[in-house]
């Protein structure tokens, strides 16, 4: 499978990246040759074999139903979570305008 | 006096604990070399000598008081960029996160700092650590200190922890932090003539590690010899509830049980590793690893890893995929830059963003991740890559029940000259050929220096364990270390 100068501008749109005209002429050929490369695992034989899920066997744990069990980590941090935010106001993170 | 630079984590503990120097003057003395190299090299994308000092006069008082100074009492280190510290910039060298001062600090960072270590730096590394060059960095390449015999080119550190292994090689700090993801800390040091080991996946916590792609990111130490590293990996390592993935199992005493006796040990050579066309010094080199395995005691076989030319295109949809979901997180919004054209809505801010945000590699790896992962194509790539990923990791489990480590070289050459890949990404990806297939797998593997090529350059030798067996990966390394006498150091120009 080859992408095209169409295909790859759709990767970027999804992925929320604006590309130039020139940057996608570049990427093209760039991604095709990756991709071409990366399709050798075609040939492998996996009609038996389960996809990996967990490299190293570990049981997913559930932890005590208690608030703010970490304080690093529980809430009441508000002042810190906005600390690097490009735009703060009244306590919020602040984008352009959403809604008319 | 002893010159305090040249010494490890292990002399330095030592050495502050018996009174024979202080912590401070350690401090003061790594902080000079930073500084010293930081033009020529920029192994650091900031230096942070308030904290070094801060940390070593807080050692030097709990001597004073007769307190137990802990692990790494009294070492100063150097920190990749990016681990989280707690109001030092951490920007994982990408221009996205430039001037973000983390609210929190990393586990690791804090098991480290609870051991009585302290902060020279933090050190340059490939933008989110996708690279083995370290010219991906926003900030700068880093130079190594090495030089070809003749030649006064500039070398790659190699990457993604390029910073910490070019600090290392020069002196600029006894020990440093890495991450490894398909071999950012292996094929660094060997690029260096330093060591580093990766741990089993899930020893060292992923909390506060910028993440590239999480069920292959795993931390680990790099220092100048096997013992540094044992230590560090313990002051590193252990059970972290807020990692999912965190291993819940104590932390084993890896300095104190270091051996290099191998007797009743079987080594493991992977046929499928000797490659057509591959350098004779590094035959060679794998050659003469073995000779030195067989002198330790340990018997050597044969073995086959069948799926070995299938790692790195597996791993290069794995990780791709994992990162474009990953650095999903960069909007922004809630941290680092933000680009808002005029006129521009939330969308467009978004891909604005990013777009000035992100290096070329990190994007090209985000646009191969999205397609992977799209609609139609997800079971043809990202699915048949993990299934592989299966075959891989079984590989290896059938090759264990024969032996008890792997020995490998960790890189196909020597370092390569800055620019010499940079515009080629295949070539680029094909330096991790060693080292991928053991992160696949999540098993533990080390770099130890092992000579120099004809040029002068040194090379490493590569050490698989089996899952949680890091006391094997370390005691087989040890055996090299002793025997390989590795003592080269860059001659100094910086």
């Amino acid at each position: 499978m080859s992408v095209d100068t169409a295909t790859v501008a759709k990767i970027a749109s999804l992925a929320r990246i604006k590309v130039s005209e020139s940057e996608l002429e570049a990427m093209v050929p760039e991604l095709n040759g990756i991709l071409a490369w990366v399709e050798q695992l075609g040939e492998v034989d996996t009609a038996n074999v389960e996809p990996m899920t967990a490299v190293i066997p570990n049981t997913l744990r559930l932890r005590d139903d208690v608030v703010d069990a970490d304080p690093l980590t529980g809430g009441g941090r508000r002042d810190a979570v906005l600390a690097n935010a490009p735009v703060a106001e009244h306590g919020f993170f602040g984008v352009p305008k959403v809604i008319e | 006096m002893t010159e305090l630079t040249e010494l490890g984590v292990a002399a330095i503990r030592d050495g502050v604990k018996a009174g024979d120097f202080t912590a401070v003057e350690v401090a003061d003395a790594f902080n000079a070399n930073v500084a010293a190299a930081q033009e020529a090299l920029n192994a650091f994308i900031i230096a942070t000598p308030e904290k070094a000092t801060e940390a070593a006069k807080a050692t030097d008082a709990r001597r004073a008081a007769g307190e137990d100074l802990g692990k790494m009492g009294g070492v100063p280190i150097g920190m990749k960029d990016l681990f989280a510290t707690f109001d030092v910039q951490t920007t994982a060298a990408s221009h996205i996160l430039e001037g973000f001062k983390p609210q929190y600090e990393s586990t690791v960072s804090q098991n480290l700092w609870n051991a009585g270590a302290g902060m020279l730096g933090k050190l340059n590394l490939d933008q989110f650590a996708m690279g083995s060059s370290n010219e991906t960095s926003y900030f700068g390449n880093v130079i190594s200190p090495w030089r070809k015999a003749g030649s006064n080119a500039p070398l790659a550190p190699g990457g993604s922890s390029g910073g910490s292994s070019a600090a290392l090689a020069a002196r600029l700090c006894p020990a440093a932090t890495g991450t490894d993801t398909g071999g950012s800390i292996r094929q660094p040091a060997a690029f260096t003539g330093t060591t580093g080991i990766k741990p089993t996946y899930g020893r060292c916590s992923r909390w506060g590690v910028v993440a590239f792609a999480s069920s292959l990111d795993q931390a680990g130490p790099m220092a100048r010899s096997t013992q540094d590293c044992a230590i560090m990996l313990e002051a590193m390592a252990g059970f972290d509830p807020k990692d999912a993935t965190s291993l819940e199992l104590p932390v084993p005493n890896w300095e104190a049980l270091l051996s290099a006796d191998l007797s009743g040990k079987t080594v493991g050579i992977p046929r499928e590793y000797r490659m057509d066309g591959m350098d004779a010094e590094i035959v060679a080199l794998w050659d003469q690893g073995v000779a030195w395995l067989k002198d330790a005691g340990a018997k050597v076989i044969d073995i086959s890893l069948p799926h070995t030319k299938y790692a790195l295109p597996t791993y290069y949809i794995i990780a791709p995929a994992e990162a474009s979901s990953n650095l999903a997180r960069y909007d922004g919004v809630r941290y680092g830059l933000r680009d808002l054209p005029d006129g521009a809505n939330l969308q467009d801010m978004y891909a604005a963003t990013r777009a000035a945000g992100f290096g070329a590699e990190v994007k090209r790896r985000i646009l191969i991740g999205t397609y992977v992962l799209s609609a139609g194509f997800y079971d043809a790539y990202y699915t048949q890559a993990q299934k592989v990923r299966t075959l891989i990791s079984q590989d290896f489990a059938k090759a264990f029940e024969e032996c008890d480590v792997i020995l490998a070289p960790t890189t196909p050459t020597a370092a390569f000259a800055l620019g010499e890949n940079v515009d080629d990404p295949l070539s680029m990806y094909l330096n991790d050929v060693f080292s991928v297939p053991a992160s696949l797998a999540g098993l533990p593997a080390m770099s130890v220096p092992a000579g120099l090529s004809k040029d002068g350059l040194p090379l490493g030798l590569q050490i698989i364990g089996k899952a949680f067996d890091e006391q094997g990966v370390l005691n087989a390394g040890l055996a090299i270390e002793q025997r390989a006498q590795f003592t080269a150091k860059p001659e100094k120009w910086w």
